[in-house]
């Protein structure tokens, strides 16, 4: 039951009265409404826009996010209203469709807004109006389309393990995906435009020697031509057996057009060289020459234009064929016309109605060639009219045929121009930027929030508040999930400098820092580099993490710049358990920067923090180092 | 002879006529616009006031009343048409428009070939908060198609294949073509007390009121508002 008539059904149950006295049988008890209250009103705030309705308004969808209970969650105490922050001229369509019954899709809003905001509100798209349905439609059509398109492009990438016909195909398909496949590209395409103009030039006459009459060019050069013809049928000859063995399905691939066109580009060649002796069918093999001029067309797979113009054609196949038949009734009806006419007069050249055919069509296309004319009065007035409705029958399809590739034309340039942003790179590289800024942020304030949880140790409030001044709450609560996930996993985050960074680190603190993690759980030893607090967060990827943020220069460079860099962050915040800390390790460090060499590190060494519960053994970490002195 | 040239007179009028309107263009009217003109009708209801000294519906109850009426017919009044759409839409597995036509000529007493709201809301203020003997009265209208008074076999048979045709084709038990008829002879063997094969008001109001089953039913949508 349609819940616009909700209204009526009262209505329809005092109708009901009117069956009582014919029943034979007592009726059933009517339901009473248990809580039975006045209609209120309904106060929604849509983002600051309010909109007011009845309940009972609402309550005539119950499956929906307005209609159930399910707004009570959206219920605002003080203000006694339900608040969504949501779309407001959204809202608009969505509480209409309690109130009238009917969904409208406002032509002004995206469709992916609008769908989202659907979805929301529980309410599914198909029951958009007949008004708006057909709209609707289209723009999700083109939506998809424009996806599918996107992920078209994204089939350009290479996969990683491509078998070498996989490799090939791709090469055909796009030309320019490598370099091999655009050499190949182009030298097809010059080798068709040679074929095509050989074929031209071998029908010119050509420098007739004085006692001959004129020969055409390809008789005179007869071997010169043949070799030429050799030569391209062979390039084509092989491009097309390439194709086929590279063909993802070789059954599709011959059925396909291009190359149907492809074998009937070559195959005059052959018969010719089959059938060279035979007289009678010279004359055939003449005609079959003409087939080599389809080599034109394997032009389409170097030209989107032509591509295009095909496809149009192909798309407009139902408007083509009404202009045929149109014309052919057209014509054939004039053509009578003119030979009954024109029947009385002498010496008429419209000796029959298919000759007239030819007066017709020459007319109707205002051609007007002229060597077929009228010449009684009724003819004239007939080839008058004739040629006033080819002109007619002639423009109307056209429109039809202009707006199909006119739509084509845009959607593919659409297409290319989109491809051509995904390649700007000034674009990727600010997306990319942008991206690291923020995992930057938490590596950043990781090292002030270890300095905050010293600090907290210690209790010094002020600086505490100093620190977390610099970070919103969010921000806060953010960072400490990352922080909690980190904990979890045993592992830590840093990007790819300190990454290689602690590579090289591994060499030189991969001893020391083993025992740091003994001594997390002694207590503090002085020695190299540990720089961790009791609660040891991280010793090492703690000691690349400042060097990451605050340097970006070569790694050999960070290690020299090792100790100074350590102490700028915790001049930050200066605990005294960092200060006894650090100190004897900076020490230690700074001449360990100057005398190690770092000779190899065939592992990574302990880059994963220690758990407070059990440390690595030191000796994996200790066959890493080679060479590692001045300690 | 004469009929045949008046006739080919007025041909040829409408035929010169029509090539004058295709030289200045003007053939295709739109016919749109005529039948537009018509539905621009609207009524609004007399005051709240009045209809609530009327009827037996308080002012909150007319105005929920009447803003589903407005909701589903915007001018004002409703036609036949509507009105069998509207009823249809309780009753999808039958077909309910022949009653919905019985049930519109009773609403429109006036049978000026649409209801406006006061008579909607006259016509359910009997239903609802009237006496036993409105409501009876009412109903007998509902059953005397032709207004003459009497309910004769045929009108009482129309009403209640109506009403079965409202049921639909899948019942349980199937309904047999004659399930009407007997219907029709057990409500005259109940109704007609003299026998002369219609039924009166009175004789209808006096045995309604004797079965206790109608007029516990009569009561059954006292709280429908």
């Amino acid at each position: 039951m349609a819940s616009g008539v909700a209204a009526w059904l009262p209505f329809a149950r005092a109708a009901a009265i009117g069956w009582m006295p014919v029943a034979n049988m007592p009726m059933p008890i009517a339901p009473t409404e248990k809580n039975k209250r006045a209609d209120e009103l309904i106060v929604l705030n849509v983002s600051g826009r309010r909109f007011e309705t009845w309940r009972n308004t609402l309550d005539r969808y119950p499956d929906t996010l307005l209609g159930s209970s399910e707004k009570e969650f959206f219920y605002n105490e003080e203000t006694k209203e339900y608040f969504f922050d949501r779309d407001a001229d959204v809202f608009r369509a969505v509480l209409n469709f309690y109130r009238t019954g009917k969904l409208h899709y406002p032509r002004s809003e995206c469709i992916t807004s609008y769908d989202e905001e659907l979805s929301f509100f529980g309410i599914i798209p198909e029951i958009i109006g007949d008004c708006c349905y057909e709209e609707y439609k289209d723009r999700r059509r083109e939506n998809q389309e424009r996806l599918m398109d996107d992920d078209e492009d994204k089939k350009d990438a290479k996969l990683p393990n491509m078998t070498f016909r996989e490799t090939m195909w791709r090469a055909f398909e796009n030309p320019h995906t490598s370099t091999m496949a655009l050499v190949f590209y182009y030298v097809t395409g010059f080798f068709i435009a040679i074929s095509v103009l050989t074929n031209v030039v071998e029908t010119v006459p050509c420098g007739a020697t004085p006692n001959t009459k004129e020969v055409t060019c390809g008789d005179r050069y007869t071997v010169a031509f043949f070799c030429m013809d050799t030569a391209c049928v062979l390039i084509f000859t092989v491009e097309y057996l390439m194709r086929l063995f590279a063909a993802p399905s070789r059954y599709r691939f011959m059925r396909s057009v291009m190359s149907i066109i492809d074998v009937v580009a070559i195959l005059p060649y052959y018969i010719g060289l089959v059938m060279t002796d035979n007289e009678d069918v010279s004359g055939a093999f003449v005609t079959l020459r003409v087939f080599r001029v389809f080599r034109i067309f394997k032009f389409s797979r170097h030209s989107q234009g032509l591509r295009i113009l095909g496809y149009t054609l192909k798309s407009c196949a139902s408007e083509l064929g009404f202009l045929l038949f149109s014309l052919t009734m057209a014509i054939i009806i004039f053509a009578t016309v003119m030979f009954y006419a024109e029947k009385g007069s002498t010496s008429s050249k419209f000796t029959s109605i298919p000759a007239s055919f030819w007066y017709t069509i020459v007319t109707m296309t205002t051609l007007g060639y002229g060597d077929m004319v009228p010449k009684t009065i009724a003819g004239k007035i007939f080839g008058s009219i004739c040629s006033l409705s080819g002109v007619l029958v002639i423009a109307l399809p056209v429109p039809v045929i202009v707006s199909n590739f006119s739509r084509i034309y845009h959607q593919n340039q659409r297409a290319d121009k989109r491809r051509a942003q995904k390649m700007q790179k000034a674009r990727l590289a600010r997306i990319r930027i942008s991206k690291t800024g923020s995992s930057n942020a938490f590596l950043h304030s990781k090292r002030n929030g270890l300095f905050s949880e010293a600090l907290e140790l210690t209790s010094s409030i002020e600086e505490e508040q100093h620190l977390s001044k610099n970070q919103s709450l969010l921000e806060s609560q953010h960072h400490h999930l990352l922080h909690c996930l980190e904990k979890t996993t045993n592992h830590e985050f840093a990007d790819e400098l300190c990454y290689e960074q602690s590579y090289l680190e591994g060499a030189l603190q991969s001893y020391p820092s083993q025992s740091p993690s003994l001594s997390s759980q002694e207590g503090m030893t002085g020695t190299c580099c540990t720089r961790h607090t009791k609660r040891n967060h991280a010793p090492l990827p703690n000691s690349s993490i400042p060097t990451c943020a605050l340097s970006h220069t070569h790694p050999h460079h960070n290690l020299q710049e090792l100790s100074t860099i350590h102490i700028q962050p915790l001049n930050t915040s200066r605990s005294s358990l960092n200060m006894r800390v650090d100190e004897p390790a900076r020490l230690n460090c700074q001449s360990g920067t100057i005398t190690t060499a770092i000779i190899s590190i065939p592992t990574p060494p302990a880059t994963t923090p220690e758990s407070d519960a059990h440390p690595p053994p030191p000796g994996p970490a200790l066959q890493n180092v080679v060479k590692v002195s001045a300690l | 002879m004469a009929g045949c040239a008046k006739r080919c007179k007025q041909g040829l009028v409408k035929c010169v006529l029509s090539l004058y309107k295709l030289v200045t263009g003007t053939l295709n009217k739109d016919k749109i616009d005529d039948d537009f003109e018509l539905s621009i009708v609207c009524h609004r209801p007399e005051g709240l006031d009045k209809l609530e000294a009327q009827t037996n519906f308080s002012k909150q109850e007319l105005q929920v009343l009447y803003r589903g009426f407005k909701n589903e017919c915007p001018s004002g009044v409703v036609n036949e048409d509507t009105f069998k759409q509207i009823y249809a839409q309780f009753f999808p597995h039958g077909d309910a428009s022949t009653y919905a036509h019985y049930l519109f000529n009773a609403f429109d007493s006036a049978h000026s070939g649409s209801i406006k709201f006061e008579g909607f809301i006259m016509a359910l203020s009997t239903l609802l908060r009237g006496s036993v003997r409105e409501k009876l009265t009412w109903t007998f209208n509902l059953y005397d198609i032709n207004r003459d008074g009497y309910i004769n076999k045929e009108e009482m048979t129309d009403i209640v294949s109506a009403i079965y045709d409202m049921m639909g084709k899948y019942t349980y038990p199937a309904l047999k073509t004659d399930t009407p008829k007997q219907h029709v002879d057990a409500f005259f063997q109940k109704m007609d007390k003299n026998r002369d094969g219609v039924v009166t008001l009175d004789e209808f109001i006096l045995s309604c009121q004797e079965d206790e089953n109608i007029l516990r039913s009569l009561q059954l949508f006292k709280n429908v508002i």
